[in-house]
């Protein structure tokens, strides 16, 4: 039975040892490991964590970015648009400016032609008139001495003459 | 690590065959006696025996610290018992109730303990080296950490180890079962956890440092449970006696006969009650079992050589199954000691009612 007792000297000595080997520990040992352990898991939830929220900034910036992108993609179309317009625009303008130009140059070279011409038929007849004359004096200058009435006959014959000719025209 | 554990437990089964061949020697007619040589193991002894080389004891004499009314204080080495029986009137009986211990002589020629034996037994010394290699194994773990800063790589190898035990213990016992308070026990749980482990893990080691029967001795586990007593009752708080001494049961329970003050109060002294004789019984069991085991090739080997032969190989691996074991046990024996002692401390510690 004496194996169940315990022995006094036992319980002295074991008390002493553990008491000792338990003060020691509390103030040496076991917190400095166990406190080091709570840093060490805090610190590894805080860096967890602020990566979270470090992944979390990055994408609202890449959304920023992409919002920005799209603005920009949007105001190029715009951009692009109105320029497409604005050239249409010149060009028709420009269009309509030659066509008057054009108009313009084409009314004066007609004008400058019809002057020209009348000029020249004025002349033509002048000269037609004069040849006829000088025709008719020949033919007539036998029979007939220059005469004035004879001169004013000739001439509106030549007329008759130019105007069947017109109106056969 | 494997190869590290066969050599442990073939040097094992060399030490507790010489023990069982020297006991052998003792007995007349050859026939071994299994229970004295367990009890031998088991027991304290004044003397630190390491082996029987050749018919002579290789042992350990340690000192005995004794105080008499007959002579007082007195000082002298186990090694004294080896010349004569008698050393100024003390001598360690050989039978009865004081059985292996020291005694002296009263009036009356009969047996008697001196009033104080404080000497350094065998478990006393073995409980002594398992404090300093506490001691050393922990501050070297917690020097490792001072060294260090949070940010810095987890430790690996032996501190991590270390810190892989301590955060199970700290997690997955003390935080669960104390509650809020928890960090005011922690020290003294894991001082008593590695304490029982290592002694535990000791025990299983055959040659000098280890052997003794350091956890499986009664007198140790009572001193662990008798802390773990203190730290449930004298850091109770108010709720926690309001329930041993005005529990919250019908009135006529309590008043005028005190029926469950009684039992409640029972209560306190058996739980660190159970805590003794649970970590006593288990480790004296094992150590015993394994013991009964190696005795088995020589009791065979009495009976009939070619049995005894045949018996070895079977003993031989029943050993090694048994150490396996003892391994586990040694581990989950630390383990509910430390957890009951929380489970008893969390329930000094109870939550206000209806909060």
């Amino acid at each position: 039975m004496s194996l169940l007792l315990p022995e006094a000297g036992l319980v002295f000595w074991m008390l002493i040892a553990f008491g000792i080997v338990f003060l020691i520990l509390r103030k040496y040992g076991f917190p400095a490991i166990t406190s080091m352990i709570d840093e060490r898991r805090k610190f590894i939830d805080d860096a967890l964590r602020s990566a979270k929220e470090a992944n979390e900034k990055l994408a609202a910036i890449e959304e920023q970015g992409r919002a920005i992108l799209d603005n920009a993609r949007e105001e190029q179309t715009r951009i692009l648009r109105e320029a497409a317009a604005t050239r249409e625009q010149l060009i028709k303008e420009a269009h309509a400016r030659a066509e008057i130009e054009t108009g313009k140059m084409l009314a004066e070279t007609r004008r400058i032609i019809e002057q020209e011409k009348k000029e020249a038929l004025d002349d033509i007849r002048a000269q037609v008139a004069e040849l006829s004359l000088g025709i008719a004096e020949k033919i007539v200058r036998k029979e007939l001495a220059g005469d004035e009435s004879q001169r004013e006959y000739a001439g509106k014959l030549l007329d008759e003459a130019i105007t069947e000719r017109e109106n056969r025209q | 690590m494997k190869c590290l554990l066969t050599i442990l437990c073939s040097l094992m089964l060399l030490f507790h065959g010489n023990t069982a061949m020297a006991a052998s020697h003792g007995q007349s007619g050859g026939s071994v006696d299994v229970k004295k040589i367990i009890f031998e193991h088991v027991k304290d002894s004044y003397e630190w025996h390491i082996a029987t080389v050749g018919g002579t004891h290789v042992s350990i004499p340690l000192p005995l610290i004794v105080y008499s009314e007959r002579t007082g204080w007195e000082v002298f080495s186990s090694a004294v018992f080896h010349e004569q029986d008698e050393y100024k009137g003390f001598r360690i009986s050989r039978t009865g109730d004081y059985e292996g211990k020291l005694v002296e002589s009263d009036a009356m020629g009969n047996e008697k303990r001196p009033i104080l034996d404080i000497s350094i037994t065998k478990t006393v010394l073995s409980v002594f080296l398992n404090c300093i290699l506490l001691v050393a194994i922990v501050l070297c773990t917690a020097r490792w950490y001072r060294r260090r800063k949070p940010g810095d790589a987890a430790p690996g190898g032996f501190v991590g180890v270390m810190e892989m035990i301590i955060t199970m213990v700290v997690d997955d016992l003390i935080k669960p079962n104390i509650g809020k308070n928890y960090r005011r026990y922690v020290p003294y749980l894991l001082t008593a956890f590695f304490f029982i482990f290592l002694s535990n893990l000791m025990g299983l080691v055959p040659i000098f440092p280890g052997g003794a029967n350091v956890t499986g001795n009664i007198a140790v586990t009572f001193v662990l449970a008798f802390c773990t007593f203190i730290a449930v009752n004298v850091f109770g708080n108010r709720e926690y006696y309001k329930e041993v001494f005005w529990p919250d049961v019908p009135t006529w329970l309590k008043f005028p006969l005190p029926l469950m003050p009684v039992i409640e109060l029972f209560g306190v002294f058996v739980k660190p009650f159970a805590l003794t004789i649970r970590l006593f019984a288990n480790i004296l069991a094992g150590h015993a079992v394994l013991l009964a085991f190696v005795s088995l090739i020589f009791i065979t080997m009495a009976v009939n050589e070619y049995i005894g032969s045949a018996m070895t190989v079977v003993s031989v691996m029943f050993t090694v199954f048994m150490n396996f074991l003892e391994l586990l046990v040694a581990f989950i024996q630390a383990f509910v000691f430390t957890m009951l002692s929380a489970v008893f401390i969390g329930l000094s510690q109870p939550e206000h009612h209806g909060s």
